[in-house]
């Protein structure tokens, strides 16, 4: 169906490098302490079970599914905050555009406050904000999304933990091996080096990979500023029909 | 001839947090009207061939507490043994049967899937695999997606010559996947720790 994606498209998964992302148990984060497994992961290729995976063009997003500052708007007026744009495109490992795959994405307010009712911080919900949405990869694996800035906030892990200015992502690929749910940040925030959670990734250049750009050149005049986050799901090997036909 | 070295690296994952249930099942947690259903509630559309079946998967921390904030995904054959294929953006209709769905973890730490039971799907092997469903569960304290499976305790003869299952080499350890029948349902304990600590892949 899509062009872009068969390179490759019948080969197996790249192995996940395990120590490129967070191991299960790190006792800084105190959560995992019970909630991470014990014994080793078992180590199989994806069988077609998890080769496969659900696709979404069926589903009809509504106009404002990526518009965060309208889309729970109550009485018609914007969601509280500095305005922003993120935009960023999904790539496979070896650089392919991911395209018609689902990306969700949740936050919290701009000071700070997430619209659940196990949220506990002091600062004030703003009744025009919920704080999800969602957007379908374009052809060329680009999605965006406007909203606003997210505000720092406070937890409960050791005395005085604060987790830096942050949106939540979950991206599906065409894989069930593929997803992925991760965190984005933003660049300069100094904060982004005492979290606990993103302490959990013991390789500072793959934090980095989570630090979405300022863009300025895409900001909007007047109105919002802009940032790019590129997310890379596992790509797949070639085949060797593949390397006769294409002859990589 | 060489295979290509990948050019990027993986994005790495960070935990889903407390609050995954707002990104995933908004409605579930009270924002409501941004989307009319959470995605992945309803797997069935229409008429479906196969045997209607209840799949319950109920999720524990290695202290015994529910994981009551944790979302838990699926993705299963349909009951001839194929997977619902790629769909083309805004045009075709719903497939009957979806294949996917998610349910968020409730404050027993249980989600029940309303779905059908699959048929067998080759293994890498050639031979076909016995049923089963292929899980995803993140949630806070969860560094990255955990993945396993759930197969069906009547189905003894396949489950016993599975390509997956005869992985599992200390062979106690393959019934932490074997879900239990009572009536239409089969129910799942998933263990994150402990001794009856559930086997999770890196497939």
């Amino acid at each position: 169906m899509s062009g872009i994606i068969l390179p490759g498209a019948d080969g197996m998964l790249f192995q996940r490098d395990r120590d490129w992302h967070p191991p299960a148990d790190t006792p800084g984060y105190k959560s995992t302490t019970f909630r991470a497994p014990r014994h080793s992961l078992l180590s199989l290729g994806p069988t077609k079970s998890e080769m496969t995976g659900p696709t979404f063009g069926h589903e009809k997003l509504g106009p404002l599914d990526n518009d965060l500052i309208r889309n729970f708007s109550q009485d018609g007026t914007d969601a509280i905050g500095q305005r922003m744009v993120v935009y960023g495109q999904v790539l496979d490992e070896n650089a392919r555009p991911v395209p018609n795959t689902l990306v969700e994405y949740w936050q919290a307010n701009a000071g700070g406050r997430y619209r659940h009712k196990k949220e506990g911080y002091l600062a004030a919900l703003d009744p025009n904000f919920g704080g999800f949405g969602r957007s379908i990869t374009d052809a060329n694996g680009f999605y965006h999304f406007r909203t606003i800035k997210p505000g720092a906030y406070p937890w409960p892990n050791t005395g005085n933990d604060w987790r830096p200015a942050h949106i939540h992502f979950s991206v599906f690929g065409h894989a069930f091996a593929q997803r992925l749910i991760t965190q984005m940040y933003f660049e300069g925030d100094p904060m982004i080096w005492q979290c606990p959670i993103v302490s959990t990734i013991p390789d500072k250049a793959a934090i980095d990979q989570l630090i979405a750009r300022l863009d300025r050149l895409n900001t909007t005049p007047m109105d919002a500023l802009c940032y790019r986050f590129d997310i890379v799901l596992r790509g797949r090997r070639s085949t060797m029909f593949e390397n006769k036909l294409e002859g990589n | 001839m060489l295979h290509p070295v990948p050019t990027l690296k993986e994005t790495p994952s960070q935990t889903a947090g407390p609050y995954v249930h707002i990104g995933m099942t908004p409605n579930f947690c009270g924002i409501t009207g941004a989307i009319d259903a959470d995605l992945g509630k309803t797997m069935i559309h229409g008429d479906v061939e196969g045997e209607r079946i209840n799949v319950a998967v109920r999720v524990f921390d290695g202290a015994g507490v529910p994981l009551f904030d944790g979302v838990v995904e699926i993705w299963q054959a349909d009951a001839k043994g194929n997977f619902v294929g790629p769909t083309t953006p805004g045009s075709n209709a719903a497939p009957a049967f979806t294949g996917w769905g998610r349910q968020p973890l409730s404050e027993a730490g249980a989600a029940t899937f309303e779905t059908i039971k699959p048929g067998r799907v080759p293994g890498p092997d050639g031979k076909l695999m016995a049923p089963h469903i292929a899980l995803w569960i993140v949630a806070r304290g969860i560094n990255i997606g955990l993945q396993t499976r759930l197969y069906f305790a009547d189905e003894a003869e396949a489950n016993a010559t599975d390509f997956v299952l005869n992985k599992i080499m200390d062979k106690r350890r393959r019934d932490t996947l074997i879900a239990q029948r009572e009536g239409s349902t089969y129910t799942l304990d998933v263990h994150l720790q402990g001794e009856k600590e559930t086997v999770f892949f890196d497939m």
